[in-house]
């Protein structure tokens, strides 16, 4: 099996915010929640630099050991999934999570946050694959119909790569060996406990 | 011969050239490619620097622009392995003390009987005030353990979806509540203030362990140094729950990720340590000691009560310089 996982080449990140628009899109993410987003560092001075952020899909993930319901589960690809019948919108996960991906639909005064929302890497929820309660509260399930999450195969740039672990921290190895320089795998040694070394 | 010198001349002039032009790039080097990033942030040295890495994004929950902090793994330690011992250890730890208290030492009896004639202890307003915090904080308190210990000890007792509507309920009646309960808080303060002030009475009876250990009866007035030690507890401990509380029931208004993982550790960390000081609270207040219950239960004593346990009051009240209940005794009654 593979292990999937997310992959920022910062270097060629030029904040364009299509994967923003395309995980909007393809999963209908309600207004006001962003699954993935572009976060600028240094913004307009000497030495920027955007990462494209989600659910990094951890090894071990936090969330999943912070919930108190129990309502993540990890896929047999290395996914990260919960369950919106079983999450009662406690807020944890958000505590937890390195990379600030859970979000919930209201602002949580007096613990009415809602049911948590995150990045399922275009792998829908626990429903049947491809159902219409799927999709309603989750998304595509793209993975499913064998396709990688739509923020990278959207990538302008190639810059967020998507896919198994291994090949994609190839690719990226390439890239660095052939262009001579690279910043790293961003998040990876928080998420993996692995840097891309090359 | 002219023209072999200036053949000559030719050749060391184009030698002096190659080596100016060879000699201006590295050995062996083809021109090196240019990093443009270079001067850029790196992750590592991001991380060293700040807890967190921040920047600046395009959309209007500055929350997002947070995009790495790993301290999320370290709160997910405490929550999931501190928390879950401290809270073990505390709690059991002091229900095991009780019992074994309770084999060694038995019920506090009246030593020298009931009297039959009993004083008021507690009026009504004291005892809705003492009753509607108590109610509140065992609610508080069980679904604040279901957050900690539920998905271990109760979760394999019922269904995924059984336990999440328990559990739902719980966080709202754990949100709900917390305003009658701080709102008692308050209340238990300003009531009980005059009479908590500890005093040169409560070291003679810490000295004398609460005439806990043998059959001796120190010295105290309306509260005893162990009440007084309770009602700290209550006031310091219940303030500190309701700030810490509040903050997480409305998260991120002025305070970041850091504030409200710190807000939620010493909220439960405070809870836990509550619950146990609470356990000894009623144990003494019911099975520990006779007599003690209907004080907060009907709001009289008796007497002989009065005398073993708060001599110092009972003189106040039948000398009247305890003026709020001095016209409240009541005429006395038969106890049987």
């Amino acid at each position: 099996m593979a292990r999937m996982k997310f992959l920022c080449d910062a270097d060629r990140c030029i904040e364009c915010n299509a994967c923003v628009t395309a995980c909007k899109n393809e999963n209908e993410v309600p207004w006001g929640i962003n699954r993935r987003r572009v976060v600028t560092i240094n913004d307009g001075k000497p030495g920027e630099r955007s990462v494209s952020m989600a659910c990094m899909h951890c090894s071990d993930a936090p969330c999943q050991a912070v919930c108190p319901v129990n309502a993540f589960y990890t896929t047999a690809d290395g996914v990260v999934l919960h369950s919106k019948d079983i999450c009662i919108g406690c807020g944890y996960c958000f505590y937890a999570c390195p990379f600030g991906a859970p979000q919930y639909p209201r602002v949580g005064n007096f613990g009415s946050r809602g049911k948590m929302d995150k990045c399922t890497y275009c792998a829908g929820g626990p429903e049947p694959d491809g159902s219409m309660a799927e999709y309603e509260k989750y998304g595509a399930n793209r993975l499913a119909e064998g396709k990688l999450p739509m923020c990278a195969e959207m990538c302008s740039t190639k810059s967020l790569l998507a896919g198994d672990g291994e090949i994609i921290a190839e690719i990226y190895k390439e890239r660095v060996a052939k262009r001579g320089y690279g910043s790293g795998a961003w998040g990876w040694n928080t998420a993996y406990r692995e840097t891309i070394t090359s | 011969m002219a023209a072999s010198i200036a053949k000559f001349r030719i050749i060391v002039g184009a030698l002096a050239l190659l080596w100016v032009a060879v000699s201006s790039y590295p050995a062996g080097a083809q021109p090196t490619s240019v990093d443009p990033t270079a001067n850029a942030v790196s992750e590592q040295q991001l991380l060293q620097q700040f807890k967190t890495i921040q920047g600046r994004g395009s959309i209007p929950d500055t929350k997002s622009y947070t995009i790495e902090q790993p301290a999320g793994r370290d709160w997910r330690h405490f929550h999931e392995v501190t928390l879950r011992w401290i809270g073990a250890v505390a709690i059991l730890g002091v229900l095991g003390l009780l019992v074994i208290f309770y084999l060694l030492r038995g019920m506090v009896r009246i030593e020298s009987g009931r009297s039959g004639h009993t004083i008021v202890r507690f009026n009504a307003v004291e005892r809705f005030v003492h009753w509607m915090t108590a109610t509140c904080f065992v609610i508080l308190a069980l679904s604040g353990l279901n957050i900690t210990f539920g998905k271990p000890l109760l979760l394999p007792l019922m269904s995924p979806e059984a336990f999440t509507a328990w559990s739902e309920w719980a966080k709202y009646a754990h949100n709900y509540l917390s305003f009658p309960f701080t709102l008692g808080v308050f209340l238990i303060f300003f009531m009980w203030v005059a009479g908590n002030i500890p005093n040169q009475v409560d070291v003679e009876w810490f000295k004398r362990g609460g005439g806990m250990v043998r059959n001796d009866h120190p010295p105290a007035y309306r509260f005893n140094g162990g009440q007084k030690l309770i009602y700290w507890i209550v006031v310091l401990g219940g303030g500190a729950i309701a700030v810490s509380g509040y903050l997480l029931m409305f998260p991120f208004y002025g305070t970041d990720i850091q504030t409200m993982q710190n807000a939620e550790m010493a909220h439960s960390i405070i809870a836990m340590l509550f619950i146990a000081a609470m356990l000894g609270h009623i144990y003494i207040g019911t099975i520990g000691m006779e007599g003690a219950f209907e004080a907060m239960g009907i709001g009289t004593v008796d007497i002989n009560w009065a005398k073993e346990h708060h001599n110092l009051w009972l003189e106040e009240v039948r000398t009247g310089t305890q003026p709020h209940l001095a016209q409240q005794q009541p005429a006395a009654t038969p106890g049987e």
